[in-house]
């Protein structure tokens, strides 16, 4: 088969490799109808992770036809299903209490032990995220091997079109879940670090939630745009000091939650940023925690700190003075994508969520390196790239209406 | 996976299964070898006691005390999550049984085992008879985790490293193998009772590390 394969720092391929087989009773054979890039990917493709190999497929937004199961699947030949990204069994301590994305099954034993030291525990498998997380080969590619596929994977309706429902596989539910650890009550104004796919599906579910106002930070005017035309404020870091602009705005107060959609790559030129960098740079494990630096001083007193963006390492300069002191809550963590697909996929035949307007492109397989390479460059027109396996070469279309044709 | 990774795995085991005559140090505490004894197992212990390595390793399972202990007893279900045991025989008309182990540079061991302690639902302890080429011994107890979350098992092994010029070699190199071994094998025992299936991130069943270990054979 055909998949995207990561080769080096900023160097990833579509090539041809072995097609994945059913090796453990419950696993399920997915063909790909579409595929996401996540800025996640792009902490891959930077090489900011550590632990991806060459030749390893990435993509863990993936949806498609089941095309073969085990005989432990309780999927069936034909259906339409997406995938969450977290790989999880559905049958240890965690997942009964729906803690998915802390799965202790779906990490191989072998894998577990290049985490355990950094972290004290082993990370849970995810599709195509480095060894670290598993090795699993990911979903940017035509076919793929869906472990546990009686826990994970929902049917999804006929009448809904992939574009609609793809993003349940991870930044939907990610968007939610980070609003829902803002714990937001209706008086409360929320602040949202990062307006790529995370943080505007945070703006989203905030106001959905009920939040009096959310502000949005981004220094792309595009992205800054789409947050606004979701309902929110906005703060563009390169023209305004976001401190004080969200002191004025929550009217002298602080921000009642902060949520940090940004993660270890935070844009900007703030002098611990630089510092972060050239250590990232030198590959020390350095997470750059500008933003949840930042966050957390304009978070109120007694607020709530919400983080989806992803950190891998270790952060220096990191204010233990003003979390303990103010008395801040921290909620973190990869989503628990299990705990939310059927809630979000109701919501979205109801109509109540818009899982659309920030698709900017639709690409073939074929040209999926362009896709990492414009997400990645370009981000502020690039706000998020679908894959396609059966287009053609060379017939990118750009925008969200690409509904009519369903395979 | 390269071959010599697949090597250290294996010598891993035959150095967890050259453990001597440790069964006294394989109760749940030795209580005397701490100078200001606590309440931790004895192998968390940051001074060596005595001339044997001691590893432990527990993990809760969720599901009940005696469907544990049953999958373990029946020693022919080892090989299912003990990565480096091929095959487990009953001697004929003895109590005991034959264990064949991946030894390194595709050798092959056999060691006849007996129980040295079983009590239902809660311990089971085996170490090889004399004479057997390698000695060995383990201990695996089941106790009831708190409320509803299952059950507790603990695999604690002693080991000293096999004599001879070989022995010597691969316990310098390979030191901390018996113990990453012995977590890495309960861990799978962990997978397969709670979900029936030990993860694997293959892709195709040539890249599964079964498939790999048979084709350096
Ligand atoms: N927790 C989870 O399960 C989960 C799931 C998906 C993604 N993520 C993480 O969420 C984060 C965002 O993902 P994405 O797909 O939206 O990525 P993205 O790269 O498309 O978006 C990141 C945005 O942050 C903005 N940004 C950078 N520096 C900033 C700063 N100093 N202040 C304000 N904004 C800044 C960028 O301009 C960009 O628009 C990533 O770290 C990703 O790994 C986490
Ligand atoms: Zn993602
Ligand atoms: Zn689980």
């Amino acid at each position: 088969m055909r998949a995207l394969t990561w080769q080096g720092h900023q160097d990833v391929r579509v090539e041809t490799v072995d097609d994945p087989e059913i090796i453990n009773p419950r696993d399920a054979i997915l063909k790909i109808t579409s595929t996401a890039i996540c800025g996640s990917d792009l902490h891959l493709y930077d090489g900011v992770i550590p632990g991806v190999l060459p030749g390893d497929i990435l993509g863990h937004e993936f949806m498609g036809e089941v095309v073969e199961t085990g005989p432990g699947s309780t999927l069936q030949k034909g259906q339409r299903v997406i995938v969450p990204f977290p790989i999880a069994c559905g049958q240890c301590f965690h997942c009964t209490i729906e803690q998915f994305s802390c799965c202790e099954n779906s990490n191989p034993v072998e894998k577990q032990d290049l985490t355990a030291p950094l972290y004290g525990h082993p990370l849970t498998g995810i599709f195509g995220y480095s060894h670290l997380a598993g090795g699993y080969s990911g979903g940017q590619a035509e076919y793929v091997r869906v472990p546990f596929s009686d826990v994970g994977p929902v049917v999804v309706p006929d009448h809904l079109t992939d574009d609609q429902v793809l993003f349940l596989t991870d930044i939907l539910p990610t968007g939610w879940q980070a609003a829902e650890y803002a714990e937001i009550g209706p008086d409360d104004t929320v602040a949202v670090w990062g307006c790529g796919p995370v943080g505007l599906f945070a703006v989203q579910s905030a106001i959905a939630m009920g939040a009096a106002k959310v502000i949005a930070i981004d220094h792309y005017p595009h992205r800054l745009e789409l947050a606004k035309k979701l309902g929110a404020e906005i703060v563009n870091f390169r023209e305004s000091n976001v401190l004080q602009a969200l002191m004025e705005m929550s009217g002298g107060l602080g921000v009642d939650a902060v949520i940090d959609a940004v993660g270890m790559e935070a844009h900007g030129f703030a002098a611990d940023n630089l510092a972060d960098a050239v250590k990232q740079k030198v590959g020390i494990g350095a997470d750059r925690a500008h933003v949840l630096r930042q966050a957390i001083l304009a978070c109120r007193k007694g607020g709530r700190v919400s983080i989806p963006g992803v950190y891998g390492g270790l952060a220096d300069k990191f204010p233990t003075g003003a979390l303990m002191e103010k008395a801040l809550k921290v909620r973190t963590g990869q989503t628990h994508v299990h705990k939310y697909t059927k809630m979000l996929l109701e919501k979205i035949e109801k109509g109540e969520l818009d899982t659309t307007f920030l698709i900017s492109h639709h690409l073939p397989l074929e040209d999926a390196a362009e896709g990492y390479r414009n997400f990645h460059d370009k981000q502020d027109e690039w706000t998020k790239v679908i894959l396609r396996p059966g287009m053609e070469r060379g017939t990118a279309r750009a925008g969200q209406a690409q509904e009519t044709q369903q395979a | 996976m390269n071959h010599n990774s697949t090597a250290k795995k294996a010598v891993g085991l035959a150095l967890t299964l050259g453990a001597v005559g440790v069964g006294a140090l394989l109760t749940a505490r030795a209580r005397a070898t701490k100078p200001s004894p606590d309440d931790a197992p004895d192998y968390t212990g940051r001074h060596a006691s005595g001339e044997m390595d001691v590893e432990g390793c527990t993990v809760t399972i969720g599901k009940p005390r005696q469907e544990l202990y049953d999958h373990w007893r029946d020693f022919q279900n080892l090989p299912k999550f003990m990565e480096n045991l091929l095959e487990v025989r009953p001697v004929e008309g003895q109590d005991k049984a034959n264990w064949r182990i991946r030894a390194p540079a595709g050798h092959m061991v056999d060691v006849v085992t007996e129980v040295a302690e079983d009590r239902k639902s809660e311990v089971i302890a085996w170490r090889s008879v004399e004479g057997s080429e390698i000695e060995t011994t383990g201990r695996v107890t089941f106790t009831d985790a708190p409320g509803s979350r299952g059950t507790r098992v603990s695999l604690i092994i002693g080991y000293k490293p096999p004599a001879g010029a070989m022995g010597r070699i691969f316990a310098k190199a390979f030191r901390r193998e018996p113990q990453i071994q012995s977590r890495h094998d309960l861990k799978r025992f962990k997978m397969l009772m709670e979900t029936g299936e030990i993860a694997t991130s293959a892709r195709t069943k040539d890249q599964t590390r079964k498939a790999k270990m048979e084709e350096e054979a």
